[in-house]
């Protein structure tokens, strides 16, 4: 009772934050519960990523292999870890609610016959959690009843776990996997090409809004500032539904959740959705020209202005005070 | 093609949600009723692929009384009929997927559309769960979904880009935005849905468990983050944010 397997995403090798959070949010409930916590790495060959997650302060990790693990796939994914989860008898399955996260969990949840909980931001001692629900406006207390219990957290809300000098052994598995019953196909997968950091991982976010007003400005306008903050870009839901900019920029209730040091919205109103994404980063910079905007609402610094000319003023600061 | 289409009622999402001081709810006095935004996608998804391809589009959803309004609002919008499945309490993720799992078995659809999520309970559960129960192929958070006789290919909004999958039919397709900008509703199209057929069962009657493994003890409000102070001009912020936030 009491122990806990995570799911460890690697992306080529190496461990986004998010993973190393949801480590961290692993070994915190295994504390709690009293158990012990391992990292699961999935793939055809990840042997040498979880002797790598193994150095984060598990107790062991385990390296699942099967040729039908090569590229991500709901199904084989779900087959796989639930057959892992019925040999090892553990009692919480945790993953961060990335894509993978969303996608995978509820189907594992599934197949266990096994509650599930999304995206939590807090556990409780007495074994319960914390989750937001309506946008981030109702915290709700939730108790998973079952021996299995299935658990998503959100990245934002725990800390990344830390390498220390000594690594936990890794078991290698192979999967048991039914490749008859397995009926989807990783077809391709298109990066958007970026060197800016990722959302997810970024000390500084400028994200901007419909007052952008168009594609093209995002490109003339933002994104200088975003390079010269050496920032990642983000957009609300309303830049994203006018096709300014791809769905993977959406911060928001149904987009990606962050929390950066500093996040600066440009053109953006603060609509509820948005908010739910975006309020717990420590600063929050608003950069609108009307001055009712709910997004004043929870900024710390809030300017009232065109943000036409505001942006390229505001990289020539920037641009000051790095050569000052 | 038969597409089933479930559907969830939820709060305008507009709406300024405040906690009941008991913790027990949300105040719904003044809260416009609408469809979940996503299954609206959803409902927008499956007409467009029976104009191409005929068929039919059929509405389920699993709720209290008043329910019957969004399903009504889906019928006007151009599905063929629907079914309310009937049920006054509380469901986990896994009760409601085992719930459309039933019926999805008497209907036999060919796919199953729906929202990635509700934006009442936030989960991302329902659409996967099904899938697993049926034993299907899922297809989340869709933005392009393209058939070739019973092949369907879908692409995906994952972080960092765009996947693409395939599978045979039958199968669960989660919709995001970007997929297609649902359709306003008629008025013929609002006169013809009051004649459509709108089937009702009791949730107790389908031999389904029904007990939640997942229960909602309390809510509370989130902690509120104070408002900060306006700044005159760009050359003050830039110096705010490095001399006393010390963020750059």
């Amino acid at each position: 009772m009491g122990d806990v397997l995570v799911l460890a995403e690697q992306q080529e090798g190496r461990f986004p934050k998010t993973t190393l959070v949801a480590v961290h949010a692993g070994l915190e409930l295994a504390a709690k519960r009293g158990g012990k916590c391992t990292a699961v790495v999935l793939g055809e060959n990840p042997d040498a990523a979880a002797g790598e997650i193994a150095k984060y302060g598990v107790a062991k990790a385990i390296a699942l292999s099967h040729a039908a693990l090569k590229n991500y796939l709901a199904d084989a994914y779900a087959h796989a870890l639930a057959a892992l989860v019925k040999k090892t008898g553990t009692e919480f399955v945790l993953a961060t609610a990335t894509a993978v996260g969303k996608d995978l969990m509820p189907r594992l949840a599934a197949r266990l016959d096994a509650p599930m909980a999304s995206e939590i931001t807090a556990i409780n001692d007495d074994g319960t959690f914390i989750r937001p629900t309506y946008a981030g406006n109702a915290m709700a207390t939730v108790e998973l009843d079952g021996p299995v219990k299935v658990l998503t957290v959100r990245g934002t809300a725990f800390d990344a776990a830390k390498a220390g000098d000594a690594a936990a052994p890794v078991e290698k598995v192979a999967a048991e996997l039914d490749a008859s019953a397995l009926k989807m196909e990783f077809v391709s997968f298109n990066a958007t090409k970026s060197d800016r950091p990722q959302l997810t991982e970024a000390r500084i976010v400028v994200s901007g809004g419909r007052g952008l007003k168009s594609g093209d400005n995002f490109k003339t306008v933002l994104e200088p500032l975003v390079d010269e903050m050496g920032a990642a870009m983000g957009a609300s839901r309303a830049a994203v539904d006018a096709g300014f900019v791809p769905n993977d920029l959406q911060v928001g209730q149904t987009g990606k959740v962050v929390a950066p040091e500093l996040y600066v919205a440009v053109g953006i109103s603060g609509a509820i959705q948005h908010l739910a994404g975006m309020k717990d980063s420590k600063i929050i910079v608003a950069i609108n020209k009307d001055e009712e905007a709910p997004i004043f609402s929870v900024s710390d610094f809030g300017l009232v202005a065109d943000l036409f000319k505001a942006v390229p003023e505001m990289v020539e600061e920037v641009k000051k005070l790095k050569h000052a | 093609m038969k597409i089933l289409v479930p559907v969830k009622r939820v709060p305008d999402p507009a709406t300024t949600i405040r906690v009941l001081p008991d913790g027990l709810g949300i105040a719904t006095d003044n809260v416009k009723w609408v469809i979940n935004p996503f299954d609206e996608i959803a409902i927008e998804e499956a007409l467009r692929i029976k104009e191409k391809q005929s068929g039919e589009v059929v509405l389920v959803a699993v709720g209290q009384q008043a329910w019957q309004e969004q399903l009504r609002t889906g019928l006007a919008m151009g599905a063929d009929r629907a079914i309310f499945i009937r049920n006054d309490t509380a469901l986990d993720s896994l009760a409601i997927a085992r719930i459309l799992a039933k019926v999805a078995t008497d209907e036999r659809p060919d796919l199953i559309i729906m929202g990635k999520q509700a934006i009442d309970d936030d989960a991302n559960q329902v659409g996967q769960m099904l899938a697993e129960t049926l034993g299907w192929p899922q297809a989340t958070f869709a933005s392009k979904v393209e058939f070739a006789e019973r092949k369907c290919t879908v692409v995906r909004e994952v972080d960092g880009g765009l996947e693409t999958i395939a599978f045979q039919l039958p199968a669960v397709i989660t919709t995001d935005l970007r997929l297609n900008e649902p359709r306003y509703a008629s008025l013929p199209g609002i006169m013809k849905a009051r004649k459509k057929e709108l089937k009702e069962i009791a949730a107790d009657s389908l031999g389904v468990n029904l007990a939640p493994k997942l229960k909602v003890k309390t809510l509370a409000a989130p902690p509120k983050r104070q408002s900060g102070r306006k700044v005159g001009s760009v050359a003050e912020l830039v110096a705010v944010l490095h001399t006393e936030a010390k963020v750059i």
